[in-house]
């Protein structure tokens, strides 16, 4: 059976993306039209890097859960109603930027000094979960560089799938290109795992678990530090919907026989 | 315009894959003197293949340390070439490989990393990047005064450099293998005759959750309708996505479409893959699915619906018809 984990996702914020986005540019450079008002869901890949984190702590007793949140402190309080009902957590608030626009490299040292500051943490057996992208700024480089700044070398990017061996041994299954995943063994933590969509379902809503999580979410969103992202050195020159609205022809009572030439047609032009 | 350094790691045959091609395109585009940094375990064949493009210097990590995808061993090979080079702009191809490791290298430089580049330019005399925001929903163009710079060019992007093979001078840049407690032990794939991501292939096909509903007999055909998936994807050589819905209706333990996995979803929270044409069926072709359409040219639906997404100006054409009767016939047309 392996020691106990300690794992810290890192996870924030996103419109929900049922929404209509539409970049404005102002003085501290673009941002979303509204974008207070927009109803916001925690990052999805993140959601999946939480779930798998909590079903984790769940099979290696003792293990604990952080969620490290940067985000509008309003903005986080109204989504962590929801997902304080998901899975147990003790939540890191910090009252920044969720913006897509918002630079990595801040990002990442803002994240890395409030894990430092998590009190007690054992980074001998540290595990730093979190999305492999956001979907807003879809960087994918925001964890690496947190993992740098706590001196973790044991990186892993578009993971799927987490196995604790006998051993304590981690195997780790990875996305590469065309389909495939690279099978990786780290004999033990810490590491830093971006998770891709994993495997598990998003949990059911469980009311208890909520009041628990609540109990401690609301004096953590109270002590949320400020974390302003400057985006020093990096200058947006345009920030534009795309242009591609096409003139879609409808094709209504045509027999399928006939449709199904005019695909198969369609797929043999060069 | 200032040096760029090309970052390339070099495939298990010992040669430079298409995206490290592009990446040096990409890197050639802007004008600056060009150096590039290759990785593996033995990189001569590879400088051998891009003799000709022109690079002042290649340098080269090597070594059997190098030869496996690992974040600690290829961290520290880019850095060190990075350092060696020292460049102020570092390109490289947004390989999966990559992708994990550079942004630490950035970190470690001191730099900056901005990754899933679409096109460089160059604004006012200095590099410009344009990479999308919010999946693919937003475009924009960026600079930095920070430096190094590191991009990393999505595929696709760029043709590959072409270009004669010759004999290169690689100087070699000396890395004692960091420790590391990891191990790749291997790749897993499906079987050839069930794999359904293809990168390469002309034509993206794009299953929706209708496939799996009930049908016009009031029952659901979801075993016809894998054989009808697979039975194109065959004839078609095509890629297979599917939307959100049917992939998590999957991954919840009904037995529908068997597979079809989260690897396969396109949208918001899946992939945005480049193919010249996309054929949508039993998807009603929302906004969150179809961010991840950004970059498929052509694109044709089958809905029954002709108020669905589709219909919007999101595809060229749409047909309102049963997609099982549809794509039997098109089988049949493939033979």
């Amino acid at each position: 059976m392996s020691l106990p984990f300690q794992i810290v996702v890192c996870g924030s914020i996103v419109p929900d993306p049922l929404q209509t986005l539409e970049p404005i540019t102002g003085p501290a450079g673009p941002s979303l039209k509204n974008e207070m008002m927009l109803p916001a869901i925690l990052d999805p890949w993140a959601g999946h890097a939480l779930f798998e984190a909590a079903n984790l702590a769940r099979t290696v007793p003792g293990s604990k859960v952080w969620l490290v949140s940067l985000g509008p402190k309003a903005k986080l309080q109204q989504v962590m109603m929801t997902v304080a009902q998901k899975v147990p957590f003790e939540l890191v608030a910090l009252d920044g930027p969720a913006s897509g626009f918002a630079d990595s490299f801040e990002t990442a040292a803002a994240l890395a000094s409030a894990i430092e500051a998590i009190a007690g943490l054992d980074k001998s057996r540290l595990l730093v979960f979190g999305g492999w992208e956001s979907a807003s700024r879809g960087a994918g480089a925001t964890l690496q560089m947190v993992g740098e700044r706590l001196g973790i070398a044991e990186q892993f990017l578009g993971v799927d799938r987490l196995t604790v061996g006998e051993d304590g041994g981690l195997e780790i299954l990875e996305r590469i290109e065309g389909g495939k995943h690279q099978v990786s063994v780290c004999a033990a933590p810490p590491a830093v795992l971006g998770w891709a969509t994993g495997n598990l379902p998003e949990p059911r809503n469980n009311p208890q678990v909520g009041m628990a999580n609540m109990r401690a979410i609301m004096p953590a969103l109270q002590r949320a530090k400020a974390a302003p992202v400057a985006n020093t050195g990096l200058a947006y020159v345009s920030v534009n919907l795309p242009k591609q609205q096409r003139e879609t022809r409808i094709v209504k009572n045509m027999p399928a026989e006939e449709i199904a030439r005019e695909i198969v047609a369609w797929i043999g032009e060069e | 315009m200032e040096t760029i350094l090309v970052l390339a790691h070099v495939e298990t045959d010992g040669t430079l894959a298409k995206p490290a091609l592009e990446a040096l395109t990409a890197a050639k585009s802007l004008g600056g003197e060009i150096l590039v940094g290759l990785v593996g375990g033995s990189v001569q064949a590879a400088a051998d293949q891009i003799a000709g493009c022109g690079a002042t210097r290649i340098l080269a990590v090597t070594g059997e340390a190098f030869t496996q995808p690992r974040y600690a061993t290829d961290a520290a090979a880019a850095e060190a070439l990075c350092r060696a080079a020292g460049a102020p702009l570092v390109i490289a191809p947004s390989t999966s490989r990559w992708a994990r490791a550079l942004p630490g290298v950035a970190y470690r430089l001191g730099g900056r990393v901005d990754t899933h580049a679409t096109n460089l330019s160059i604004r006012d005399g200095a590099p410009a990047v344009t990479r999308w925001f919010y999946r693919q929903r937003m475009e924009a163009v960026l600079a930095r005064a920070q430096r190094p710079w590191m991009l990393l060019v999505d595929s696709g992007c760029f043709a590959a450099w072409a270009g004669a093979p010759g004999t290169a001078v690689v100087e070699t840049v000396a890395v004692e293998p960091p420790q590391t407690r990891t191990t790749v032990t291997g790749i897993r794939a499906p079987k050839a005759d069930e794999q359904t991501i293809r990168p390469e292939a002309a034509l993206l096909f794009v299953a929706g959750a209708g496939w799996t509903k009930k049908q016009a007999d009031g029952a659901p055909h979801a075993a016809e309708a894998a054989t009808l998936i697979l039975g194109f994807l065959r004839a078609a050589k095509a890629s297979l996505g599917g939307s959100k819905s049917l992939v998590d209706s999957s991954g919840e333990g009904e037995a529908v479409l068997p597979f079809m996995t989260h690897l396969n979803q396109i949208g918001q929270t899946g992939a945005t893959p480049r193919h010249p044409k996309g054929l949508s069926t039993c998807c009603h072709g929302e906004e969150p699915h179809v961010v991840g359409w950004r970059f498929v040219n052509q694109r044709r639906a089958i809905n029954l619906d002709p108020n669905c997404g589709w219909a919007r100006g999101k595809a060229d054409v749409l047909y309102v018809a049963d997609a099982f009767e549809v794509m039997r016939k098109v089988n049949a047309l493939l033979g």
